[in-house]
């Protein structure tokens, strides 16, 4: 139909639906207008009235048929068609209510996973921060380093930037930070965001209360102790006061006036943590211990975003900012050279958690599609059965006149009440799995986790597309079957199929086919992951792990300056190793798998002459005396730090294993010079390697410098001990407050944890790939146990037959089951080869173990094979106990 | 009632479309004037006019008005639209062409 059709034919269409009843009406007046003409015509020609009205019926033809004719052909008839189908549709599934719930849940399951999943996608990685705006224009900025290692950026840099980049519309910087709440007697750490005084501006969330930052507030060092707080921190510790704009907080012992209350739902700008406050840059001093870095631009600590121009393509900005990149290159080799400074989208964002769930979520997007797939096949193997016992009624409404295109819409129909049922089902699911994903990580002390799913129009419009292809599938499979139907098929006694041949039902065995390869592949994708997760944790990683507890004092908080915190540490130190239970303590500035990054530095070896674009830089720590005794990090040769090498003495350094090889070609380099920040230290000691930043790292170079020699005041603390973790916890808790009773601890974990916490992607992608792989079998278990059920009723003759014939029930036992296991076997088959092609994009996800483990793959074809068993065992039974007699005579 | 055939049923349409093409009428006329033109040859009952008039207006190739008829009684007018005008001379040059050559096949199977 052209376009000038519809112009015609719509308000006629939509007057016919609307208007039924005045259509109708005119349509009866028309035909009896005509009638009366006809009588009276036939009155003039000489008849009487009662025959004139007789012959003028005649002529018509049957009044009541003509009208539905007319009704017909008016076509206007779509949506009624549809009304109508959708009653007789709802009818139909209310007729069979077990299988509708089964279809329905099967739906709800396959549909709800998926919008699940999109809503963490879209939550947690395309628009991770509820309440700011565009930020589908929001880049995350940091430096690379030779192209490869990623750092961030300093504050001098980020101002250039700034500066000089005109295709952005607004940067500004977000850098996590922890705070000591100061409140009443007691202190208490929370997590915070140091912000530039454009930040609320920039993206476009407005205080409910009081103000955001003005500009020149991050201007100075520790010159403008402003706070703006959470929404959540006012409810809670403020009891939502009205005035408290003006009023003062203690944080780090520095008190802060609060200018602002963020709208609620606000969490800051850090994927994965809910921020409590803000405070501006010019703070920094105050919350980071690593003292005043805001005019040092070797000081890299600035996490920060850039919003682009609308219409500006990352390629572009990406352009500007290296040109940016380069001229500080220039302008400042010391501190630049090889630096250049990259644009990623929010959900590969370097610094936040962001980075650590993507793999995570890619295989989910997968995995969730899998189990979508099962779940269809599902529902259109019993959509199968439930045609099969209405091909009677399809043939009725084909014999008395509907076209096949009517049985085909009214299939459909009924496919898009189970799929909107199911996607209604699939939205609550998904609503009510929003923060599960924060389930499933371990409990923080101290600072919410949030990562939320979002569940808005883009996941809703993903769902019901969906919807709509799930509606076809699962519409179209009866429709094959219909295809098939003739109008005698139904009158002919059925023959019944054959359990032990190849049965007429191929789509039946090819959709349980199907389902059997999609259910192992997750079966070996989740069994490679847990295995993988179970390698992480009792992998060594280079120390102990067990008896070791690591907390931090929060000294900087107390006020406490460069002299005093030396002071503190070797007091502490001296008293905890006196204590029962305690067999050594140290400090380093970073723990290794923690969240904190390490130092690092340009080097040079004597005796080691790097190639013309090598510049060597290596990652160090800073570690008091005893640390390796404390961590149980084995020293091949040397010695470890001790009190001497503090400030005054000669600098020294500890080299791992790698590095011994890579720089001084595997020979003993104690006594040997090593240049760190431009001095020259000599090697004293030769470490094991470790890990550092991962699990998956391969090793690499790396050494430790003394923490006296490279200062900071708030290092972590270590203890080896004999105890368990709370009364480590207690002992030194009590250590701490007989020095200082305002010093707070941080959390106190054992190493383990931290190692756990290292596992993170891998315990998340194994539990939710181990649920959905279970649920898939589930999925795949229930549709065999459908297609042996109806086999077995199918051929209730043959396999009396069979029984009269002197089959024994075992006999017929193994026939089903055996039928059950070649079906699987096919599906394993086809699995096995599958999987060996797609495990590989788990990737980074894997933990020394091979994509193609056999041990794994033979796990999951056990579990597979005992599922197909267990499906067919009540078929199988009822088979055996066929009573030939009862059957034959039938 | 069984279906027409496809051919008459076809006929049908362009017949009606004829006869509105020389001028606007009711149903009542337009059968009068199908049983003038077709000498009952076609065999149209009333009854299969009113749902091909349905069709054909949902069609878009003609367009019903209520008016007042001859005596002055309210009555639905029937009158062709331009895509209707359209339509009867595609099928009329349609029609031409199949029936010069089904004529032309009859004349080949009596020489």
């Amino acid at each position: 139909m052209d376009i000038e059709q519809w112009l015609y034919s719509l308000p006629l269409r939509l007057r016919s639906f609307f208007h039924p009843k005045q259509v109708d009406q005119e349509m009866k007046e028309e035909l009896s207008e005509h009638l009366e003409q006809q009588i009276s015509e036939n009155i003039a020609k000489g008849m009487s009235p009662e025959e004139a009205r007789r012959s003028a019926m005649r002529a018509m033809g049957g009044l009541a048929q003509i009208e539905q004719q007319c009704r017909d052909a008016r076509g206007g008839s779509v949506l009624q068609d549809l009304a109508q189908d959708l009653r007789y549709g709802l009818r139909q599934l209310c007729r069979a209510p077990g299988f509708s719930a089964l279809a329905i849940l099967c739906l709800t399951l396959g549909i709800g996973a998926n919008a699940a999943v999109f809503s963490w996608v879209e939550g947690i990685l395309f628009r991770p921060y509820p309440l700011v705006a565009h930020q589908e224009r929001l880049f995350a900025v940091a430096i690379t380093v030779q192209g490869e290692r990623i750092d961030l950026l300093s504050w001098p840099d980020f101002l250039d930037l700034r500066r000089n980049c005109t295709l952005c519309e607004d940067s500004f910087v977000s850098k996590i930070t922890s705070s000591t709440l100061n409140i009443g007697d007691h202190a208490e750490v929370t997590t915070g965001s140091i912000v530039s005084a454009n930040y609320f501006d920039a993206i476009g969330v407005h205080p409910i209360l009081g103000r955001g930052f003005e500009a020149g507030e991050d201007v100075g060092n520790d010159s403008n102790p402003v706070v703006v707080i959470s929404y959540r921190f006012w409810r809670n510790r403020f009891k939502g006061d009205p005035q408290i704009i003006g009023k003062t907080q203690r944080l780090n012992n520095v008190p802060h006036t609060i200018i602002g209350v963020a709208p609620e739902g606000f969490y800051g700008t850090f994927v994965g943590r809910a921020m409590q406050l803000w405070v501006p840059v010019s703070m920094e001093e105050t919350f980071d211990s690593g003292g005043y870095k805001l005019e040092d631009r070797g000081a890299r600590w600035i996490e920060s975003y850039v919003r682009l121009k609308p219409g500006v393509s990352r390629a572009q900005a990406q352009q500007q900012i290296s040109a940016i990149a380069a001229r500080l290159q220039k302008d400042y080799p010391a501190t630049n050279r090889g630096r250049s400074i990259g644009l990623w989208a929010l959900w590969q964002t370097p610094f936040n958690h962001a980075g650590e769930l993507l793999p995570t979520l890619q295989v989910m997007v997968a995995v969730v599609a899998f189990v979508l797939l099962i779940a269809c096949a599902n529902v259109g193997n019993l959509l199968l059965v439930r045609s099969f016992v209405r091909r009677h009624e399809m043939s009725v409404r084909l014999a008395i006149g509907a076209s096949r295109g009517r049985l085909l819409k009214q299939l459909l129909t009924e496919g898009l009440i189970l799929s909107a049922l199911g996607t209604a089902g699939g939205f609550l699911m998904a609503y009510w799995c929003r923060h599960l994903l924060v389930m499933l990580l371990p409990v923080r002390e101290g600072d919410a986790m949030y990562l939320p799913g979002a569940i808005d129009g883009r996941v809703m419009a993903m769902s019901l597309g969906i919807c709509l292809v799930v509606t076809l599938i699962i519409g179209l499979v009866p429709a094959l079957q219909t295809h098939h139907l003739d109008l005698a098929g139904p009158l002919k006694a059925e023959s019944g199929g054959v359990v032990g041949v190849r049965s007429k039902g191929w789509i039946r065995s090819g959709l349980v086919i199907f389902q059997v390869c999609l259910s192992f592949i997750l079966l070996v994708g989740a069994a490679l992951l847990l295995e993988s997760l179970q390698r992480i944790r009792s992998t060594s990683p280079g120390f102990s792990t067990t008896s070791v507890a690591v907390t931090g004092v929060s000294v900087v908080a107390a006020g406490y300056d460069v002299p005093r915190a030396k002071t503190f540490q070797n007091e502490l130190i001296d008293r905890l190793v006196g204590l029962p239970g305690i067999e050594s303590a140290a400090f380093a500035r970073v723990t290794p798998l923690g969240y904190g990054a390490f130092s690092s530095t340009p080097i040079a070896v004597d005796g080691y002459q790097p190639s013309p674009n090598e510049q060597p830089e290596v990652d160090y720590n800073q570690a008091s005396p005893s640390y390796f005794t404390t961590l149980g990090i084995p020293l091949f040769s040397g010695r470890e730090f001790t009190r001497s090498d503090d400030e005054n003495a000669p600098p020294v350094a500890i080299v791992n294993r790698t590095m011994v090889e890579r720089y001084w070609r595997g020979q003993d380099p104690i006594g040997r010079r090593l240049q760190v920040k431009g001095r020259w230290a000599r090697v004293v000691g030769v470490a094991a390697d470790s890990k550092y930043e991962s699990m998956g790292e391969t090793p690499k170079p790396f050494f430790y410098v003394p923490l006296r020699q490279d200062f900071d005041r708030e290092p972590d603390l270590y203890i080896r001990t004999t105890q368990s973790l709370p009364s480590t916890l207690a002992t030194v808790l009590r250590t701490v407050h007989a020095l200082d009773q305002n010093l707070a601890l941080y959390e106190t974990i054992t190493l383990q944890e931290q190692v756990n916490r290292a596992a993170l992607p891998q315990l998340v992608a194994g539990t939710l790939v181990s649920t959905l792989g279970g649920l898939a079998l589930l999925l795949a278990a229930v549709g065999l146990y459908g297609v042996m059920s109806y086999a077995v009723a199918q051929s209730t003759r043959e396999l009396g037959l069979r029984m009269a014939l002197g089959a024994d029930p075992a006999n017929l036992l193994r026939l089903v089951i055996s039928r059950g296991l070649r079906l699987a076997a096919g599906g394993v088959l086809l699995g096995t080869v599958a999987a060996l092609a797609v495990t590989r994009l788990l990737g980074q996800l894997l933990y020394h173990v091979s994509p193609h483990d056999p041990v794994v793959f033979g796990l999951a074809l056990a579990v597979i094979t005992s599922t197909v068993i267990f499906a067919c065992l009540l078929p199988a039974w009822r088979a055996s106990r066929t009573d030939p007699a009862r059957v034959l005579r039938a | 009632m069984s279906k027409p055939a496809d051919l008459v049923q076809g006929t049908l349409d362009m017949l009606i479309l004829k006869i509105l093409a020389l001028q606007a009428l009711n149903g009542w006329a337009i059968s009068q004037r199908l049983k003038q033109i077709s000498s009952d040859v076609l065999g149209v009952s009333d009854g299969s006019l009113y749902p091909a008039l349905q069709k054909l207006e949902h069609r878009g190739w003609i367009r019903a008005q209520w008016k007042a008829s001859e005596n002055n009684r309210r009555a639905k007018f029937y009158s062709l639209t331009r895509l209707g005008r359209k339509q009867l001379e595609k099928e009329t040059a349609n029609w031409n062409r199949v029936s010069a050559a089904i004529s032309g096949i009859v004349q080949l199977k009596e020489a």
